[in-house]
């Protein structure tokens, strides 16, 4: 396996006024390989989202080091070559899409930007939608005439125009019906097949990801908590929160044994507990815990959790 | 049962003013609930789940729905031609609604103590401090930790899990016999999530009321529902208890809906979907609404809009061709 993506401490941190700063992602580390997937799962304010946004060169780094495609990524700036090899797909198809512009000029529109002629924008469109499974007629239509799993298949197709070897997808069927969502993820495994490219791809639960999904990690209050393949993670979690948010994700199943909910709520990383952050909703934690932060620790390859107890 | 059921819907149909004209969001829904039931309720956009529970309370704005037909009877008097006044003591007294979004449904310049107070001085005739005392005791009730304190907060100081706290602490102020909850889990995070539904679980049996839940995510209405309606499209497409539905579902819409579903307890390489799209409220499809994504369609589908047929054993399900072979002999 290539390592196309190799990020290590990343940190990223917010003056929020009077002084008080906010770590919205602490010390992050993993590596995706080319033709891979990192399923990244988080609840809100996990530090998920910035992650990506990281990556992708949307804001700086605070710390930490970022090697995209071999190259190590300095200074907080994203070099133009290497930005151009890499994309992002919203959450929200109709935020992302500019509704008085035709979806051909959308989807053009980082063409045009690159310098590419009319006529072969033209033709790379008519590619692009075809790839994504719309018909070649809806270049010339707008947004609001698509329903929304239609609309994320024109963030693909746009996201795809500059042929980029790396996709950042943020949460890209959360707004989705059930029945869509399949549609969208099925094309994505689709067009990883047939360009080799490589997702980053963010969620909200353990679900979604483990269809698409090569590697797993999980974050929690801006730390990773656990991180392995993906067979691992599902069938023998280490960390106390991955099993939690496992056994949260209700499941179509009504005779499955009820247990109970884990209780409180993430902390805030404005005032982030000493030790663990998890260790007041714990079911295992100890003195240890709350003043001694557990380490990342390697327990397979591949294989790794920030628990005292994993 | 021979019981008379707590609320009956009888053939329901909406239809709100449209661009083009009415536009017809629900058409002849219609079910029992009895005393005591969890019914759950789903479908995706534009199903008219969310129609079907605002109607029970006439929540729809007078100037864009047309006068709803049929019948909502609860307790034996029919909701939808109730006088306003009658109806306003149904509403939030008898019957209590909550929503997804906590916040939006919460005054933002008002306390959390205001807010509670303020159904109980409207239904009970509660004096100042005893609709307090009552508050706090809501707030202990949906498991608020430190509740004389919180009660004095204002929304925006709570998490998103605390405000769907205070949302049902609200609902159930006064003792409701049905709450009606649409989509209150969907903004949460997936661990509040487990929490919410397992104080829903916890407040229906200690209260004894009825709830529909409303919800787009089938593994909620499994986890939660004793019996199910689909809705596809405006209409029921079927009816089961919750074990049946999942067990052995019976419309091929929810056979697609349940195998699309994203396993988090297997490994599914590539979900099955449901080609094509959710039709649009104001497309016209002749014949069944599903058949054009439906892959066992034939020529009567296509023909003649199926009823909701009875499949024995209380289950109902609209489509003939699936009901046929199954009480063929």
């Amino acid at each position: 396996m290539s390592v196309i993506i190799d990020v290590r401490g990343l940190t990223k941190e917010f003056a929020v006024g009077q002084g008080k700063i906010l770590r919205a992602v602490d010390g992050v580390e993993f590596e995706i390989g080319a033709g891979e997937t990192l399923g990244l799962v988080g609840e809100s304010g996990s530090g998920k989202s910035t992650t990506g946004r990281i990556l992708i060169g949307l804001i700086p780094a605070t710390a930490g080091s970022i090697t995209l495609f071999g190259r190590m990524i300095t200074g907080g700036r994203m070099p133009p070559d290497i930005r151009r090899r890499m994309q992002f797909v919203f959450q929200d198809p109709s935020g992302a899409l500019n509704p008085r512009m035709r979806v051909g000029d959308s989807i053009a529109e980082p063409l045009a930007i690159a310098g590419e002629s009319r006529r072969a924008r033209q033709d790379r469109v008519a590619e692009l939608l075809e790839m994504v499974g719309l018909p070649r007629a809806s270049a010339e239509r707008y947004p609001h005439e698509f329903s929304g799993g239609q609309r994320q298949r024109i963030g693909i197709a746009r996201a795809l125009a500059l042929r980029p070897e790396f996709i950042v997808c943020d949460e890209p069927v959360s707004a989705l019906d059930v029945s869509m969502q399949a549609q969208v993820v099925n094309l994505l495994l689709d067009l990883q097949e047939k360009f080799g490219l490589s997702y980053l791809f963010i969620a909200h639960d353990l679900a979604v990801v483990r269809s698409i999904s090569t590697q797993v990690a999980v974050m929690y209050a801006g730390r990773l908590v656990e991180i392995a393949p993906r067979r691992q993670l599902y069938d023998s979690p280490r960390h106390p929160y991955t099993r939690a948010l496992l056994a949260a994700v209700p499941r179509p199943d009504p005779d499955r044994p009820r247990e109970r909910a884990l209780g409180g709520e993430i902390p805030s990383v404005l005032d982030p507990p000493a030790g663990c952050a998890f260790a007041a909703r714990c079911p295992l934690a100890e003195d240890r815990c709350r003043v001694e932060r557990p380490a990342l620790r390697e327990l397979a390859t591949g294989h790794r959790a920030a628990c005292h107890f994993a | 049962m021979s019981a008379a059921p707590l609320l009956s819907v009888q053939d329901l149909t909406v239809r709100f003013r449209a661009d083009s004209g009415w536009m017809t969001a629900i058409e002849e829904v219609g079910f029992d609930l009895m005393q005591g039931e969890n019914l759950g309720i789903v479908g995706e956009s534009g199903s008219g789940k969310s129609v079907t529970a605002l109607s029970i309370l006439r929540l729809h704005a007078r100037t864009t729905t047309a006068i709803p037909k049929g019948r909502i009877l609860y307790d034996g008097r029919d909701l939808l031609t109730m006088p306003e006044r009658e109806l306003r003591a149904v509403r939030g007294g008898e019957i209590a609604m909550i929503f997804q979004d906590p916040m939006s449904s919460l005054n933002p310049v008002l306390t959390v103590a205001d807010q509670i107070t303020e159904t109980l001085r409207l239904h009970q005739n509660l004096d100042a401090a005893a609709a307090r005392k009552r508050a706090i005791e809501l707030l202990d009730l949906v498991r608020i930790a430190d509740a004389p304190r919180r009660v004095d907060e204002y929304p925006h100081r709570l998490s998103g899990g605390m405000r769907q706290r205070v949302m049902i602490a609200i609902a159930i102020a006064c003792r409701p016999k049905l709450l009606i909850a649409d989509e209150p889990t969907t903004a949460l995070d997936v661990t509040i999530q487990a929490q919410i539904l397992e104080l829903l679980r916890d407040l229906q049996a200690e209260l004894g009321m009825s709830v529909i839940l409303i919800s787009h995510d089938l593994g909620v209405i499994a986890e939660f529902a004793q019996r199910v309606l689909v809705m596809y499209a405006g209409r029921i497409v079927e009816q089961a208890s919750v074990r049946q539905l999942f067990r052995k579902p019976l419309h091929p819409y929810t056979d697609g809906l349940l195998a699309a579903v994203p396993r988090v307890d297997a490994d599914v390489h590539r979900l099955p979907a449901i080609p094509g799209s959710i039709p649009d409220p104001n497309e016209m499809i002749a014949g069944c609404r599903f058949s054009p994504r439906c892959l066992e369609a034939i020529a009567s589908c296509r023909a003649q809009a199926p009823a909701l047929l009875d499949a024995g054993e209380g289950r109902r399900a609209r489509c003939p061709p699936r009901i046929g072979s199954l009480t063929a002999p």
